[in-house]
């Protein structure tokens, strides 16, 4: 019942490290000349193909945009007209024109607390719905339904009983976030090898030295496949939830610059909004690879 | 001798039930060890010897009749039965001495300093010629060290049986030898007692004082118990002409292969 999820969370999450590349090692060590030119030759490998799509899809956008009566700006014209907003992002020019920087910052606050909450609660209820069967099969189905709640779905609620905009939006990331580290952490717990727990047993380890010692890094790899789902879509949430609840945020100034129609603005908004959504992803995968290293092999 | 044996199992009997079917896996068996005793238990695939030993590690309760460890019920897993599983069972996140180390720190923690505990984590890891490796994580050695490793966490608690179910049973024919060798020594040295699954009729002979040989499941019995009146210390090579050897092994193999034929292996 739960595996066929995790394994479809799972996929929603491979393309990003399918495509990561792993330096093979030197098969033998050359001169510092030549590890050098190999060094650099790797780093070209890994760049030049991006950077060359990326160059292509800017011609295609810019050819297509440049017709008269395009409806979008072109790559040339968000250069000039969005100017001030790439060249500086930590610009404060008044209480409401200040750099994306800073706007990207108090959006990633928000997340932070309600990214952080989700975690440590997610951790903790996964670990207890793994642990017991009759409380896996009363709130599972529970989760299940929850968990496809669209955020913004849970933004007049949460409006409602905050009655105020910061904590709601931080709420929506928090129920947001949740049910993938709930669910993928209870599926971990469930799947600790018997062995271990024999281990234990005859060890005769308590209760608190059986969570740190045994279920959590052996439900690592399971943790960090929440705790990555949860940060993407945290991430999602919260511009969906700025655009509506104001403030400083990024996702406020996309609504706000196209209720003034600043198309240009937009579009570097969304730059950013991607790039950022990128970095985060990355980091939590980093800390997973280090935290779990040697944990999935075996 | 004491009036009563060091570790006695009496008249255990153990079903499972799976939903309404109740299977008898293991009938009426009375065992007794003496201290410093190595017993082999062995029999054919399925028929209930880990179910045994893990009765024997409380790792499962039994049905009826009772284990009694130095006159002393057992009812649930403790380091005084240490086991050692086939399949390893090392904690994959920690190194070869954090395994160890993590034995010993649970069992010594009120009676041993700090120093004290990683002195016998390193000393029972030399006694398995494992300290060379000890930074390493169980991943990075091979089938045989990782057993090695096992064998020392288990020696780390200091039990009072030592419980090997089919501790060699994954590795080659020549790794296998080497650690046979090296439980013998290790036996040899510390008189430990030991109670030992094996399907291997050569490994049961060389290494055992007592064979205990099982019958076929469902409901499976103590067909026959063999002595082994072979001297300490044993060699491999002198032994492979030993007539009382050869006798023995002769033994075994009538007991598995023509009064208890494993039928579903055919
Ligand atoms: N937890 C269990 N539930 C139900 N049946 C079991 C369980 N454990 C073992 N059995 C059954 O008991 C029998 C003996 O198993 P086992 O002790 O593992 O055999 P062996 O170690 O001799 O190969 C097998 O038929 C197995 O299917
Ligand atoms: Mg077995």
């Amino acid at each position: 019942m739960n595996m066929p999820l995790r394994k479809t969370e799972t996929a929603m999450v491979l393309p990003a490290s399918a495509a990561k590349v792993f330096p093979l090692p030197a098969a033998k060590r050359g001169t510092f000349a030549s590890r050098t030119m190999a060094r650099v030759r790797d780093v070209a490998a890994k760049l030049i193909p991006p950077i060359v799509m990326i160059g292509l899809l800017l011609i295609v956008w810019q050819i297509l945009c440049s017709k008269p009566g395009a409806t979008l700006p072109s790559p040339s014209k968000i250069w000039t007209e969005a100017y001030d907003l790439i060249v500086d992002p930590f610009f404060v020019a008044g209480p409401q024109d200040i750099g994306l920087g800073w706007r990207v910052l108090t959006s990633l606050q928000r997340v932070a607390i309600g990214y952080g909450l989700a975690g440590v609660i997610g951790i903790l209820l996964g670990t207890l719905v793994g642990q017991s069967v009759w409380a896996m099969r009363g709130l599972d189905p529970i989760f299940q339904i929850l968990r496809t709640i669209s955020p913004l779905a849970w933004l007049p609620i949460s409006l409602a009983a905050f009655r105020d905009s910061q904590p709601s939006a931080i709420f929506v990331i928090f129920i947001t976030a949740v049910w993938p580290i709930i669910i993928n952490t209870a599926v971990g717990i469930r799947n600790i090898p018997s062995d271990y727990r024999n281990v234990a047993a005859v060890l005769r380890l308590n209760h608190l030295e059986f969570f740190v010692k045994i279920m959590v890094p052996s439900a690592a790899p399971y943790i960090f496949t929440g705790l990555r789902i949860g940060i993407g879509l945290s991430w999602l949430a919260i511009v969906a939830a700025e655009m509506l609840t104001g403030g400083v945020g990024i996702g406020f100034f996309i609504w706000d610059a196209w209720n003034s129609s600043r198309l240009s603005d937009i579009v570097v908004a969304l730059v950013y909004i991607g790039g950022v959504g990128f970095i985060l992803d990355r980091i939590v995968a980093g800390v997973a690879t280090i935290v779990t290293r040697g944990t999935a092999a075996n | 001798m004491t009036a009563y044996p060091y570790l006695k199992i009496d008249h255990v009997d153990k079903s499972f039930t799976r939903g309404s079917t109740e299977t008898e896996v293991l009938k009426d068996i009375t065992l007794s060890i003496e201290k410093s005793e190595y017993v082999s238990i062995i029999g054919h695939s399925g028929c209930g010897k880990s179910t045994l030993l893990n009765l024997v590690a409380g790792l499962l309760p039994v049905s009826a009749g009772c284990v009694l460890l130095e006159n002393k019920e057992v009812n649930d897993p403790g380091p005084d039965r240490a086991v050692v599983f086939q399949n390893h069972s090392l904690l994959p996140w920690l190194t070869v001495y954090n395994n160890v180390r993590l034995a010993v720190d649970k069992v010594f923690s009120g009676t041993k300093s700090r120093q004290e505990r990683h002195d016998w984590t390193m000393h029972n890891l030399e006694l398995v010629q494992m300290g060379h490796a000890k930074d390493k994580r169980p991943a990075e050695i091979s089938g045989g060290m990782k057993q090695r490793v096992g064998l020392a966490r288990a020696l780390s608690m200091e039990p009072k049986v030592l419980l090997l179910d089919e501790p060699f049973g994954a590795l080659d024919a020549l790794t296998r030898a080497h650690l046979q060798d090296s439980v013998m020594a290790i036996h040899g040295k510390l008189g430990n007692t030991v109670l030992m699954i094996t399907h291997d009729v050569d490994e049961a002979v060389l290494l055992s004082d007592r064979i205990v040989m099982m019958t076929n499941g469902p409901a499976a019995r103590i067909g026959e118990v063999l002595d082994v009146p072979l001297l300490r210390p044993r060699k491999r090579l002198a032994l492979a002409a030993d007539p009382t050897y050869l006798k023995c092994r002769q033994r075994v193999l009538e007991f598995l292969y023509e009064r208890h034929h494993f039928v579903e292996a055919a």
